[in-house]
């Protein structure tokens, strides 16, 4: 991924850049200490991510994003815990990094671009932005926000729920899709009668299993394990002859 | 306070470079005093918000230096300076000295 950096402190740049030097899909082509150079190099290149501070003077990362048209993947880099809500109103924010960056954090969010680049079914949606209204069988729907339109989701359509690091992906027997949230948050919203949660990472829905092993169940293609202390509640949700 | 500065971040983001670790102390030794005169002088005149924006650039040095508790003593700071209350002042200046003196030494 061709990349460039945008940050006003030089020290932030050149970690930055180190950092990207530890990853081999990474090329870094240009460093800027404001948005408004970084504007003019955008209006004759293209790049895949950018790193972006978002506290600079006269110009935040958040202005500089709203003056792209198409804006590429984008990697906040802050010392500031506060814009996090705020950031993931921008679709094309991938991930938020907090000043001091270690590598493992960077890497993960390295990953997390490369999987929005790579993955055309999935969709990634703001945290929050999961709505449905009831905790019962009688509510059918859960909608989510893309792009700011609401997508409707058939309950009982979704086979499973993974939660990967700030997110969760939502599988269901169409589509899956990457929503910036928490399998705790969801998990409010699903009928509790129709799905379960087997284990810390993962919701399933009980009535798409295949078939059930000592410690995993097989839904479509995926097998997902059932940790020991959610089998006797999974075992008691079966109807077993 | 009880913390002390240490390189262990910029080790290990150089590792084997030797050179990365030059270079990143020799940036920081630059920007380090620059943006502690910005602090005092926006300070000095009470131009508090300006002091808050300095505050927040300086916490990701003491964050690289190995501050937890200082840290977090910025983060207060800068919300604090943003209320126009300046009581962490004194805490703040010695992590500002400890990492300066700390620098003088590499």
């Amino acid at each position: 991924m061709n990349c460039i950096i945008i940050d006003d402190e030089e020290t932030a740049r050149v970690i930055t850049q180190q950092l990207c030097s530890q990853v081999d899909e990474l090329n870094v082509i240009e460093d800027f200490p404001n948005a408004m150079q970084a504007i003019k190099f955008l209006n004759k290149e293209e790049v895949d991510l950018i790193f972006l501070d978002i506290h600079m003077p006269d110009f935040t990362g958040f202005d500089f994003i709203d003056t792209l048209k198409n804006p590429p993947k984008i990697i906040l880099t802050t010392s500031d815990k506060n814009f996090a809500l705020e950031a993931f109103e921008y679709e094309c924010i991938v991930d938020y990094l907090v000043k001091p960056i270690t590598l493992p954090r960077f890497i993960k969010a390295i990953q997390k671009a490369e999987s929005a680049q790579t993955a055309p079914t999935s969709e990634t949606v703001k945290e929050n932005d999961i709505e449905s209204s009831s905790n019962s069988t009688e509510q059918k729907e859960l909608y989510i926000n893309i792009d700011r339109r609401l997508i409707k989701i058939n309950i009982p359509t979704i086979n499973m729920i993974e939660a990967k690091g700030d997110y969760i992906l939502i599988k269901t027997e169409s589509q899956n899709y990457t929503v910036h949230s928490t399998l705790k948050k969801i998990e409010e919203k699903l009928p509790d009668d129709l799905f379960l949660k087997v284990h810390r990472s993962y919701i399933i829905n009980i009535k798409k299993i295949i078939d059930i092993e000592d410690n995993s169940v097989l839904i479509a293609k995926d097998v997902i394990p059932v940790s020991r202390s959610n089998r006797p509640e999974l075992m008691k949700r079966l109807n077993m002859l | 306070m009880n913390e002390i500065p240490n390189l262990n971040y910029i080790k290990e983001l150089a590792g084997d470079s030797e050179a990365f670790k030059e270079k990143i102390i020799g940036i920081i030794k630059r920007e380090f005093p620059e943006e502690k005169k910005e602090f005092l002088q926006n300070y000095t005149a009470q131009n508090l918000g300006k002091s808050a924006e300095n505050v927040h650039k300086l916490k990701h040095k003491i964050g690289m230096f190995g501050f937890e508790d200082g840290y977090q003593t910025a983060i207060d700071f800068e919300e604090e300076l943003k209320k126009k209350n300046t009581s962490l002042y004194p805490k703040f200046m010695l992590i500002l000295e400890s990492i300066e003196h700390f620098l003088e030494t590499l």
